[in-house]
């Protein structure tokens, strides 16, 4: 028998083995298993530039903030249509070089909002540099570090043409002087913008597990709630570039406080602006389209929440009129 | 609706409005209240001796009493006294004979009572100097010092960042930032502090234990430098934006981690090989946790670095798995090991259940190893595999419960030395800690739990729970336990004692503070809030942790202080007491 208490060989040798047989068990057996998966029917891999702003967002440590898992429980809805799957990181979780491992994109911290869609939901490079540079410049409450280090001041003579600037006034540049994006700050930027999740369209995707219904309160008044829900989206979905005020981001994002277009008695300009997307003005920023995010519904509550708030004074919206644009334009593409 | 019913039996209700009644969370509550009545009960039992030492004060000798004494003494009794003190002061008697001498009126001071500073009324002093080799002295010296130097550098990068959530523009340069100086946070506290204080410590157990000299002091030598070269090179690649992936205690690159590896095998031959030479028969049930702890995190890092197996998810799998067992093989196995050793040696007696050690040693092997999932419950990571991790975490409890009961039972009897000794609180409240911060985290591991605190604040309230509450507290127990003995030098008890309250009120408002807010936060997402809200609701916690982690750092700096006045070469405790008795006549 083993005399564990005299003999340190075996002692030794006997946890060795226990250690090592449980490991190869619930470490390196499913971690090659998970290694298995294949990436989902066209999906892409990154691009260089992509792949070089993963590299920076590993070596500035993004993960320590941001989570890219969509998990399979409904809060994490807002983050994904669908809960992530293996396939999702075949190619961003690959071996960086002989120095560095696959990154570790899960997070296990969410002091910042989750990124797997990102790229969807804010697809302008203009927010992004700007965000980066300061994220209060757009984002008031955000207490993201600024990464000034990925921009240059230059004189604005000395612009290239392919530079890309920041917007002077809002940056507090004086004189001549002009902010000048870096190679790493467009190759992050290249990288979150690649950051969405891909549709499945013949597969079924895996479901959320659902919450309980909650009893919703007897005394809460229909309109009440509406509003409430139009302030919440408007706070998802539009207020990191024309802020929870409404004002926007002078020389990046345009106001809707006081807009002829948001108080328009005819509301369809700004309906048809939610549903298409706007890049009709060249001081401003590229704007999303939202007609595959937002139901009919969910842009009726945030229209009448811009109509209705900031000053801002125009009729609620007609539902019909926002199911009509949607077919116009859907008969059209 | 199955796919309802058959989560309600999985976890229990996922609303928000029972989120109170739900296992895992009053279980929680319950355990901040032991901490709470542990400090309680530590405070009260100070101030029990404290209010005893007033009211004797007043009762004895006030000053009226004793000079109206001493103008009514009458010849005949001054010349008895003087005759008395001439024999006390006879130089054919021995000076220990001399202070056995019954009359009160020999001369001779016995005990020394400083009414001058009331509020740290005087502990008993570690008497005993242990006769150690130079060496081994020096080898144990050098290891708890640079480890408290790397907690000093470490828990200051610590508060900076806790500053940071306050203040994110405090700097702009990329050094300094955020996601560069966290891994440096967590990987020079985990391998500079708690790693290298173990390891100095693990020395003095094992060749005590064994009753013989360590095999090579110049191993250990060689193994010191290369942990501390790692440390260095490490956090100099992590400040410059080298990492390896971002993957929780697994950002030093593969070169620099191997100079720490290599550290620890030289360390694990060095001990395993004194074992194998010692002069009694049996292995002392610390060294089973210290030689298991290092054979085990050799195999952790070469498996967490060898890449095979770590594309796509893969790594993740690895990832968890390394991560808990970095905590729970490498840090809680090791210090288990030297309180089984220092606790019962500091209280004078043996431990209370040597086969419960056996048991907690194996358990803490089985179950430990199987739970590391748990950090990635909900994640695309397989059913079973999360599975697995949650029923082991519960498992957990048995280790723990047989090693909680096994230390306290060890004190049980001894409650009193808690006002007496300045190392015991630091025992208890690491060893109430390691109950509540273990059975916590076997909480948290459930789905219920998971879905409210996953991903807050909460989990860096836990993390400081245990790498604090438990391993960094034993680990000064055992650092103020040893080093007067080895060294003959005491630091100041009031310094001692500052240091253990401020690091513990700094330790209370950092937890709870981050778990107030992390549970809010978890809450505001389950509601579905805008995701901002969840920043600006955790503002006033994140002010109320940085204070709590001000207090810690203050207590760092004098643990710092009281380590060079433990191992100072000047000036022997006799001139402190000198400088006593001179006030006092």
């Amino acid at each position: 028998m083993l005399n564990l208490h005299k003999d340190h060989k075996n002692l030794v040798l006997l946890s060795l083995i226990v250690f090592v047989v449980l490991s190869i068990g619930v470490a390196i057996i499913p971690a090659y298993q998970m290694q298995e998966y294949e990436p989902i029917p066209g999906q892409l891999d990154l691009t260089i530039s992509e792949k070089k702003g993963l590299h920076v967002y590993i070596s500035e440590g993004c993960v320590a903030c941001h989570t890219q898992q969509v998990r399979n429980i409904e809060m994490d809805a807002v983050w994904g249509d669908r809960p992530s799957m293996a396939s999702d990181y075949y190619y961003s979780k690959q071996r960086m070089d002989v120095w560095r491992q696959s990154p570790s994109l899960l997070g296990s911290e969410r002091t910042g909002p989750d990124l797997t869609d990102i790229g969807t939901r804010q697809p302008s490079d203009q927010w992004h540099l700007l965000h980066l540079y300061n994220p209060r410049l757009v984002v008031e409450a955000s207490i993201m570090p600024s990464y000034s280090w990925l921009f240059r001041v230059t004189d604005t003579s000395y612009i290239k043409e392919d530079d890309v600037t920041l917007p002077r006034g809002i940056t507090k540049m004086e004189g001549s002087d002009v902010l000048v994006a870096n190679e790493e700050a467009l190759d992050l930027v290249a990288y979150l913008k690649s950051l969405q999740q891909f549709s499945m369209e013949d597969a079924v995707p895996p479901e959320f597990i659902p919450a309980l219904p909650k009893d919703i309160g007897i005394n809460e008044t229909g309109t009440n709630s509406e509003s409430s829900a139009g302030a919440s989206l408007y706070q998802n979905n539009c207020a990191a570039c024309h802020q929870s005020t409404g004002r926007g981001v002078k020389g990046a994002f345009p106001p809707l406080a006081g807009s002829l277009i948001v108080n328009d008695k005819n509301p369809e300009t700004l309906i048809k602006i939610i549903l298409l997307g706007y890049d009709a003005r060249k001081e401003y920023g590229v704007m999303q389209s939202f007609a595959d995010q937002l139901t009919d519904e969910e842009i009726k509550a945030i229209a009448d929440h811009e109509r209705s708030n900031w000053g801002n004074n125009a009729p609620k919206v007609p539902i019909e009129t926002i199911t009509r644009l949607r077919d116009s334009i859907s008969q059209v593409q | 609706m199955k796919n309802t019913l058959s989560f309600i039996i999985q976890t229990t209700e996922v609303t928000t409005e029972n989120w109170l009644s739900s296992p895992g969370v009053i279980g929680t509550i319950v355990l901040i209240f032991i901490v709470v009545f542990l400090g309680l009960f530590i405070f009260i039992k100070r101030l029990n001796i404290y209010a005893d030492l007033l009211t004797k004060n007043t009762k004895d000798l006030t000053e009226e009493e004793f000079e109206r004494r001493l103008v009514n003494l009458d010849k005949e009794e001054v010349d008895k006294i003087l005759e008395l003190r001439r024999q006390g002061f006879q130089v054919t008697q021995k000076q220990a004979e001399l202070t056995k001498i019954s009359s009160k009126n020999s001369g001779f001071i016995k005990k020394i009572i400083n009414p001058k500073n009331p509020l740290f009324d005087e502990k008993a002093r570690s008497t005993i100097k242990i006769k150690i080799s130079e060496e081994l002295k020096q080898i144990v010296i050098w290891y708890i010092g640079a480890s408290a130097f790397w907690l000093i550098f470490g828990t200051l990068v610590g508060q900076y960042l806790g500053m940071k959530f306050i203040w994110p523009e405090m700097d702009t340069s990329s050094w300094l930032s955020f996601g560069r100086l966290r891994p440096v946070h967590t990987n020079t506290v985990f391998w500079g502090w708690a790693s290298l204080a173990m390891i100095g410590l693990g020395h003095y157990v094992i060749c005590r234990t064994s009753n013989r000299e360590i095999v090579s002091y110049a191993w250990s030598k060689i193994a010191f430098w290369l942990i501390n070269l790692s440390v260095f090179l490490g956090n100099l690649f992590l400040m410059a934006g080298v990492n390896n992936g971002g993957g929780e205690y697994r950002e030093y690159i593969w070169p620099i981690m191997a100079l720490f590896a290599i550290g620890i095998i030289i360390t694990f031959f060095n001990f395993y090989k004194t074992v194998a030479m010692r002069k009694i028969s049996e292995i002392y049930i610390s060294n089973w946790f210290i030689l298991a702890s290092l054979v085990w995190t050799i195999i952790l890092t070469i498996i967490g670095y060898f890449p095979s197996y770590q594309d796509g998810l893969g790594e993740t799998v690895i990832q968890g798995y390394y991560m808990h067992q970095g905590v729970g093989m490498w840090f809680m196995t090791f210090t288990l090991g030297l309180v089984y050793y220092f606790l019962p040696s500091s209280l004078n007696k043996p431990i209370y259940s040597y086969s419960l050690g056996v048991l907690a040693f194996w358990t803490q092997m089985l179950f430990y190893t199987l739970i590391g999932t748990h950090h990635f419950v909900f994640s695309p990571l397989p059913w079973w595999l999360q599975t697995v991790a949650i029923v082991f975490s519960a498992g957990m409890f048995i280790p723990v419960f047989a090693g909680t009961t096994n230390f306290l039972m060890t004190m049980r009897g001894s409650w009193n030395h808690i006002s007496k000794s300045y190392v015991l609180p630091f025992f208890l409240v690491g060893v109430v800690f390691y109950f509540v911060g273990s059975v916590q985290g076997s909480f948290q591991a459930f789905r219920f739990t998971n879905y409210l605190w996953h991903f807050t604040d909460f989990n860096v309230a836990h993390s400081h729970m245990t790498m604090y509450g438990i391993i960094t507290f034993l680990m000064w127990a055992c650092v103020y336990a040893l080093l007067p003995k080895i060294t003959g030098k005491e630091p100041p008890q009031y310094l001692v004692g500052s240091h253990f309250w401020l690091a513990f009120i700094g330790l209370i408002a950092y937890m709870v503070s981050l778990m107030a807010g992390g549970t809010l936060k978890g809450l505001s997402w389950i509601e579905g809030n805008p995701f901002i809200e969840s920043v600006i609701l955790m503002e006033n916690y994140w002010v109320w942790r940085a204070v709590g982690g001000s207090l810690m750092f203050i207590s760092h700096l004098i643990f710092g202080y009281n380590f060079y006045l433990m191992i100072r070469k000047k000036k022997p405790v006799g001139t402190l007491l000198r400088n006593y008795s001179q006030s006092e006549l």
